[in-house]
C-alpha cells in the first residue's frame, strides 16, 4: 500500500483533448475526400503545406516559450487548426501564401495570445483573413472543379504553379483557374447580369449544375454527413450548427422571396463556399466560441446573419471567417450575460 | 403557488405523477458488484478504540470523561457542545486511557483531540430503558432529546446533527435517502437488503417526530433487492403511508438537493432549507440508528462501512464499532492487495485520499476504498497530465447545479473573486462530475475549494480588519476631539486674555506709560477691593 494522495474525485472517463481533436479530424475526412475530387492536387498541395508549416510553428514557439513540446504537439491542435485553414484556401494558392497564413495562425493567433485554451480568435480564421486582407487576387485562384470544362490541372502544372510560379507555356492563370460560384455570381452582378441570367448563360452553366454549384454541393454536403456524426458522437455541441443553419436559412429565404433575381435562394446560402464547414467544424471551436447552452444559439445565429450580410453586401466572396472573428469577440460578453440559472434560483 | 404550498403546509406531494430529473449528472462505472457477494459482517473487537471529539458538522463535542476513567458500553464520552453538535459514546467498556491530539481522518491530514479507550472485553453495558412501541405517546421533544443524547448524526456523509433537522414546521413528507449514487459504496444497499424492517420502523419515529404525513423511500434501480425487501416490508405495512420511488441511477442524484428535485419536481429556493418545500430528508442509515436508539436504547456506536475497491483482498461491507482502527478493518477483509496504492474514504467521486491507515472509523465513514494500480477500469486521473482548458463545455452539461465551471475555473485561476461570486462558486456541491469528464484532466473541484477557502479567509480578514479599522478610526476621533477641545479652551484663554487686554488699553489710552498703566490697575483694584469691603459690610 503506497498511501498515494490525489484530490477527488479519484476516477475519471476515457475523454481527452487529443481524443477531441482526432475526432473532429475524422469528421473531416468526407469533405476533404470530395474537396480533393472536385479542385484536385492543389487541396493535398495546401493540406501538407498547412499542417507542415503549423506543426513546425508550434514546435518552434513552445521551446522558444520553454514549454515540453511532445504533449502540446500531440494534442492534434495545431493539425486541426493547419487543416482547416487548408480547406479554406483556394487550391490553386501559390505556397507562400498557404506558409503565411498557417504560421500567422500558429504564431500570432494561438501562441501570442497563451497558446491553446487561451486564443480569443479562431487560428486558423484569423491566418485566412490575414491573407485575404493581404493577397485579394491570389485568395480567388480556385481550379476548374472536376466536370467544368476540362477539370482541375495534372499534377506537374499543379505542382509547378504553386511551389515555382510557372505556367504551361503560353498560359495564363486565367486559363487554370475558374471562380466560385459566389464569387462569379457576384461579379457578375455587379455588372448587371442577374442570378438566374448567370446560371443559364453557356459560359457558366456548366459551373452551376445541381443546387449550388458543382463540386461545392458535395462538398457541403459530405462536410455536414461528418458534422452530425461528430453531433451524434458528443464531439460537437448541436446548438451552434444548428442555429447558425437555421439563422442563414431564414435570412437568405426571406431576401430571394422579395428579390430571387439578385438574392440567392437559401438552399444555395447552405450548400456553397464554407457554410458546411464553418457550421460544423469551425465556428463550433470551444476556444473561441460561446460555451453557455443560451450563449450558443445566439453565438450560431449571430454567425449565421453575419455571413449573408458580408456575402450578400460585402465586398469578399465568402463571408465565413470574417463573422465567426466578428462573433469570437463577442462570446466572452455572450457568454456573461447567458449564465444559466443555478439550482434553486427561482426568481432571477 | 410553491410559495402556497410551503406557507400552510398543506399541500401534499403528488407522487403518482412521473419522476423529474436535474440537470447534468454521470453514469460512472459502478463497480457494487465487489463488495455485494457477502452480507454483512461483523468485525471482532479490538484492543483499543479512538474517537475524534468532533465527528460532526458544528460545534466540539465537550468531554465527560478524564483519563483513568473506567467507562460502560454506550456510556457518553462527551456532550453536545452546543444546538449544533453530538454526543460521542463508547463503545465498548473499559479505560480512558488518554485524551491528545491523534491524526483524523480529514481532507487535510489534520490531527484532533481524541478519547484513546482499552477495551477490557467484557462487554458491560450501562442502564438501558428502550421505549419501544411507546414512542407514540411521547413528545416530538421528548424524542428528539433521545436522538441528540444519542449522538445520532447524518450518516450519508454529511453528519449533520439529526435531530436538529428534524424540525415538526411545514414538513408533511419524509424522504428516506436510499440511492446511495456514488460508484463501489454498497452500505446503504446492504442495510435496506438485511434490515429493511428495522429502516421502515426507524422512518416511522422520526415521521412521528416531524407530524410527516408520508413517507417516500428512494432508491436507484441498480439496487434490485433492496427495493424488493423494502416493498416487502411496505406490503407487509399495508397503511399506504410508505412509499418505495424506484429513480434511474445517475450520480448525484443521492446528493439531498437533486434528491428533492427528482422526488417533488421542485427545487430548494437558494439559501434555505428543504423544510421550505414541506420535506425532509434522512439517509436510511440515520433512520436505522434512530430505531436502535428508540427501540434498542442503543446509542450510535456503530456503522456499516463498505471496505472495497480493487487493491481489497476480500471486499465486503462490515459492521464497525465506530472508534475502530481503519487497520483492522483491513485486516478483517484480508489486507490490501500487491498493487495497491490509494486508500480512499467515501467514495471515489467525493472521498479524499488517507495518509495512513492508524485512523480510526468515524461516524462519516460509509465507505473505505483501496484502489489498485492499473486494475480500475477507469483511467485514473493522477497519472494523466493537466492540460490548458479547451471550454468544450462537457462540464457545462454535466453539471447538476447548472454552473459554468469552465468560467469558475478561469476565474479562480485569476482569483478574480468578484466574478467567481457572480458566478456562484458556493453552490457548487464538489460532486466532482466536471473533473469527471473534463477532456483536459484539470483538477476542477481543487481549484473550487482552494477558491471557496481563500475568499472565506478573505471575509475573515476583512471582518478583522474592519473591526480594527474601526478601533483605529473611533481612537483617532477621541483623539481629535481631545486635541480639539484642548485647543477650543486654549483659543478661548487666549481670545480672553486678548480682550482683557484690549480693554484694559481702551480704559487707560488716556495713560501713555506703563507706569501710569500698572498705577490704573492699582487703583483700580484698590476701588474693587473697597466696592467688595462695602458690600460685605453692608452684609454683616
Amino acid at each position: 500500500m503506497l498511501f498515494k494522495n490525489t484530490p477527488s474525485p479519484h476516477i475519471k472517463d476515457n475523454s481527452s483533448v487529443q481524443n477531441i481533436m482526432l475526432m473532429v479530424l475524422y469528421g473531416l475526412i468526407p469533405g476533404t475526400l470530395a474537396a480533393i475530387y472536385f479542385f484536385g492536387w492543389g487541396i493535398l498541395f495546401n493540406l501538407s503545406i498547412a499542417i507542415s508549416t503549423c506543426l513546425l510553428t508550434e514546435a518552434i514557439i513552445l521551446k522558444m516559450r520553454q514549454r515540453e513540446v511532445a504533449p502540446t504537439l500531440l494534442d492534434g491542435s495545431a493539425l486541426l487548426t493547419a487543416c482547416l485553414l487548408a480547406l479554406a484556401l483556394p487550391s490553386l494558392a501559390p505556397w507562400w501564401l498557404v506558409v503565411i497564413a498557417s504560421f500567422f495562425a500558429i504564431a500570432i493567433a494561438k501562441h501570442l495570445y497563451g497558446g491553446l485554451g487561451f486564443n480569443p480568435f479562431n487560428p486558423a480564421m484569423v491566418g485566412y483573413i490575414v491573407v485575404m486582407i493581404s493577397f485579394p487576387l491570389e485568395m480567388t485562384l480556385w481550379t476548374q472543379p472536376m466536370g467544368v470544362n476540362s477539370g482541375w490541372p495534372d499534377f506537374i502544372t499543379t505542382f509547378n504553379w504553386v511551389f515555382l510560379g510557372l505556367l504551361p507555356f503560353g498560359e495564363t492563370i486565367d486559363s487554370l483557374s475558374m471562380a466560385t460560384p459566389m464569387d462569379l455570381i457576384k461579379t457578375q452582378l455587379n455588372q448587371l447580369h442577374d442570378i438566374t441570367e448567370t446560371r443559364n448563360s453557356a459560359e457558366y452553366s456548366p459551373l452551376f449544375s445541381g443546387i449550388s454549384g458543382t463540386g461545392w454541393q458535395w462538398i457541403n454536403i459530405l462536410f455536414l454527413a461528418g458534422g452530425i456524426w461528430l453531433i451524434i458522437k458528443g464531439v460537437i455541441d448541436w446548438r451552434i450548427p444548428t442555429a447558425f443553419l437555421i439563422s442563414l436559412v431564414l435570412i437568405s429565404n426571406t431576401f430571394s422571396v422579395i428579390d430571387y433575381s439578385t438574392n440567392s435562394s437559401s438552399l444555395f446560402h447552405v450548400f456553397s463556399g464554407g457554410t458546411m464547414l464553418c457550421a460544423f467544424f469551425i465556428a463550433t471551436d470551444p476556444v473561441t466560441a460561446s460555451t453557455t447552452p443560451q450563449g450558443r444559439w445566439i453565438y450560431g445565429a449571430s454567425i449565421g446573419a453575419l455571413v449573408y450580410i458580408i456575402r450578400d453586401w460585402g465586398g469578399y466572396p465568402d463571408g465565413i471567417a470574417f463573422a465567426v472573428v466578428l462573433m469570437n469577440i463577442a462570446a466572452p460578453l455572450i457568454d456573461y450575460y447567458t449564465q444559466p440559472k443555478v439550482y434553486g434560483d427561482l426568481d432571477r | 403557488m410553491s410559495m402556497m404550498n410551503t406557507v400552510n403546509g398543506a399541500t401534499m406531494h403528488n407522487m403518482d405523477k412521473p419522476l423529474a430529473t436535474f440537470n447534468g449528472g454521470l453514469h460512472p462505472s459502478e463497480h457494487k458488484y465487489l463488495s455485494t457477494s457477502t452480507g454483512i459482517s461483523t468485525l471482532e473487537q479490538c484492543k483499543q478504540y479512538i474517537f475524534p471529539l468532533q465527528q460532526h458538522i458544528g460545534a466540539i463535542s465537550q468531554p465527560l470523561v478524564k483519563p483513568g476513567d473506567k467507562v460502560l458500553k454506550g456510556q457518553m464520552l462527551a456532550q453536545p457542545g452546543d444546538m449544533i453538535s453530538a454526543a460521542i459514546h463508547s463503545p465498548v467498556s473499559g479505560l480512558v486511557t488518554d485524551i491528545k491530539p491523534h491524526e483524523i481522518p480529514h481532507i487535510s491530514g489534520l490531527t484532533d483531540l481524541c478519547f484513546f479507550i482499552e477495551n477490557d472485553f467484557k462487554n458491560e453495558w450501562i442502564e438501558r430503558q428502550p421505549i419501544g412501541d411507546e414512542y407514540n405517546q411521547s413528545t416530538s421533544s421528548t424524542l428528539r432529546k433521545i436522538i441528540r443524547d444519542a449522538g445520532i448524526v447524518g450518516l450519508g456523509g454529511a453528519t449533520f446533527p439529526a435531530a436538529v433537522k428534524q424540525t415538526e414546521v411545514n414538513v408533511n413528507t419524509l424522504i428516506l435517502n436510499g440511492v446511495e449514487c456514488e460508484p463501489y459504496i454498497t452500505c446503504d444497499d446492504v442495510l435496506m437488503r438485511e434490515r429493511a424492517e428495522q429502516v421502515l420502523s426507524g422512518a416511522e419515529i422520526i415521521s412521528h417526530i416531524i407530524k410527516a404525513r408520508q413517507c417516500i423511500i428512494a432508491i436507484e434501480d441498480n439496487k434490485p433487492e433492496a427495493i424488493k425487501a423494502i416493498g416487502q416490508v411496505i406490503k407487509k405495512d399495508g397503511t399506504g403511508f410508505f412509499q418505495i420511488k424506484v429513480i434511474p441511477t445517475v450520480y448525484p442524484s443521492g446528493s439531498e438537493k437533486q434528491l428533492i428535485k427528482i422526488i417533488t419536481g421542485k427545487e430548494v429556493p437558494e439559501g434555505r432549507y428543504p423544510a421550505e418545500l414541506g420535506v425532509l430528508c434522512h439517509n436510511v442509515a440515520t433512520a436505522y440508528a434512530v430505531h436502535r436508539a428508540i427501540n434498542c436504547a442503543e446509542p450510535l456506536i456503530s456503522r456499516i462501512c463498505t471496505i472495497t475497491g480493487h487493491g481489497i483482498k476480500h471486499p465486503q461491507n462490515i459492521e464497525v464499532l465506530i472508534g475502530t482502527p481503519i487497520q483492522s478493518c483491513i485486516e478483517h477483509c484480508g489486507g490490501y492487495t500487491d498493487n495497491s496504492d490509494e486508500l480512499i474514504m467515501g467514495g471515489p467521486m467525493m472521498g479524499f485520499s488517507l495518509n495512513t491507515d492508524t485512523l480510526p472509523v468515524v461516524k462519516a465513514t460509509n465507505c473505505l476504498l483501496a484502489t489498485a494500480y492499473k486494475a480500475e477500469l477507469e483511467t485514473v486521473t493522477k497519472k494523466r497530465q493537466h492540460l490548458p482548458c479547451i471550454r468544450c463545455g462537457r462540464c457545462v452539461d454535466v453539471c447538476p447545479v447548472r454552473l459554468l465551471p469552465q468560467q469558475l475555473y478561469w476565474y479562480a485561476s485569476s482569483k478574480n473573486i468578484d466574478r467567481l461570486k457572480q458566478h456562484h462558486l458556493f453552490d457548487c456541491i464538489e460532486c466532482g462530475c466536471c473533473a469527471y469528464v473534463c477532456p483536459s484532466n484539470i483538477p476542477l473541484v481543487q481549484y473550487y475549494r482552494f477558491a471557496k477557502t481563500t475568499i472565506h479567509q478573505q471575509q475573515r480578514e476583512h471582518k478583522a480588519s474592519d473591526i480594527a479599522r474601526q478601533r483605529h478610526e473611533a481612537n483617532q476621533a477621541r483623539k481629535e476631539k481631545i486635541k480639539r477641545e484642548r485647543e477650543e479652551k486654549l483659543r478661548k484663554k487666549r481670545e480672553m486674555l486678548k480682550n482683557k487686554a484690549i480693554n484694559s488699553k481702551n480704559t487707560n489710552s488716556k495713560t501713555e506709560t506703563s507706569k501710569d498703566n500698572k498705577k490704573a490697575v492699582i487703583a483700580e483694584a484698590i476701588a474693587r477691593a473697597q466696592a467688595k469691603k462695602a458690600t460685605r459690610d453692608k452684609t454683616t
